[in-house]
């Protein structure tokens, strides 16, 4: 890539970012605008993907909400995704967890990771 | 000839995205632009015409020939790859050895980017014109990506001119108009252009300002 195409996106891309990866829970911190008011929506989920790179990187949220499976895609660099706390550390052993979308209940637990 | 309104000289780069304040994002064409030299200008009292000319793209002085460095030299400039010609009504405020960059625009600003597209070689009517081809399945034999018909019996009983058929495509000059302006970067001499221009990377291109409201 160009440097000064690189140089352009630096300018867009999220100053800090915890790190974080699939199987871990995220809550992350939507901004919402509602008429003229803003306010801050809490997502709180599995991270099932983190896609792309860069400037385009996207990550995968699940959750079970009223019984039913709720996906949502963000985008990392996005500035209405306010920011992202990392809520407990998942043990997985692939980078996209969609096996849990056939999963639920027991089964869909993610073990902790510890170090 | 209607008259253009002026513009600056650039390179492709490449694209991004890029969010806005409302976290939608846009693709962006980023762009060299500039800074361009005035290498002449010409009035309709002198040329019959006015215009003013713009060089751009640093080039070693050896890379061109003679009479072409000659044009550079004759006004004792820097030597540039490439000189393109607006026809602009209003010369007065350049002069020659003037330069033009990106701060002609600014963010929001409707342009008209022109630019050479990608050679696409000997392609055929789906690619080309946009044909629908035939069906993949249900028993179609050696017509995926046919043409068809190409015209009718005795009457008229020839093609007519013009009908489309395969044949080189791509590699001609192309404009894109009403392309807005995302970002300026006026250090770096970056243009953010939203959405596609034509040509390759690194291939020159001319990003004109519109006058008034599109057609």
């Amino acid at each position: 890539m160009d440097a000064r195409i690189a140089l352009v996106e630096s300018r867009y891309l999220r100053k800090e970012t915890p790190e974080f990866r699939s199987g871990d829970t995220v809550k992350v911190h939507v901004k919402v605008t509602e008429g003229n008011r803003e306010r801050i929506q809490i997502f709180e989920g599995v991270v099932i993907a983190r896609k792309h790179g860069g400037m385009r990187e996207t990550f995968t949220v699940r959750k079970i909400s009223g019984g039913v499976g709720v996906e949502r895609i963000f985008p990392l660099n996005c500035p209405s995704v306010d920011h992202i706390e990392v809520v407990r550390l998942g043990r997985v052993r692939r980078a996209k967890l969609y096996y849990l979308r056939k999963l639920s209940g027991k089964a869909a637990r993610i073990k902790e990771r510890r170090y | 000839m209607r008259q253009m309104s002026m513009g600056i000289l650039g390179r492709k780069l490449g694209m991004t995205q890029i969010f806005d304040e409302k976290g939608q994002s846009i693709p962006v064409t980023v762009v060299e632009a500039g800074p361009c030299s005035v290498v002449a200008v010409r009035t309709i009292a002198s040329n019959g015409y006015s215009s003013v000319s713009l060089g751009f793209g640093d080039v070693k002085p050896g890379k061109l020939t003679k009479p072409y460095r000659g044009v550079f030299e004759k006004n004792e400039l820097e030597p540039k790859r490439w000189i393109r010609e607006f026809r602009i009504e209003e010369t007065e405020e350049f002069e020659i050895g003037s330069v033009v960059s990106v701060a002609l625009f600014e963010t929001g600003d409707t342009v008209d980017v022109v630019g050479k597209s990608k050679g696409k070689g000997f392609a055929g009517v789906i690619k080309r014109y946009h044909f629908q081809g035939g069906p993949a399945s249900h028993g179609a034999s050696k017509f995926h990506r046919q043409p068809g018909s190409s015209g009718s019996s005795s009457y008229p009983g020839h093609i007519f001119k013009g009908k489309t058929m395969p044949g080189r495509m791509g590699g001609g000059r192309v404009t894109v108009k009403n392309l807005s302006i995302a970002g300026i970067d006026p250090e770096n001499n970056l243009l953010l252009i939203k959405g596609a221009i034509p040509g390759p990377r690194n291939g020159l291109i001319m990003i004109r300002k519109q006058n008034g409201a599109p057609k």
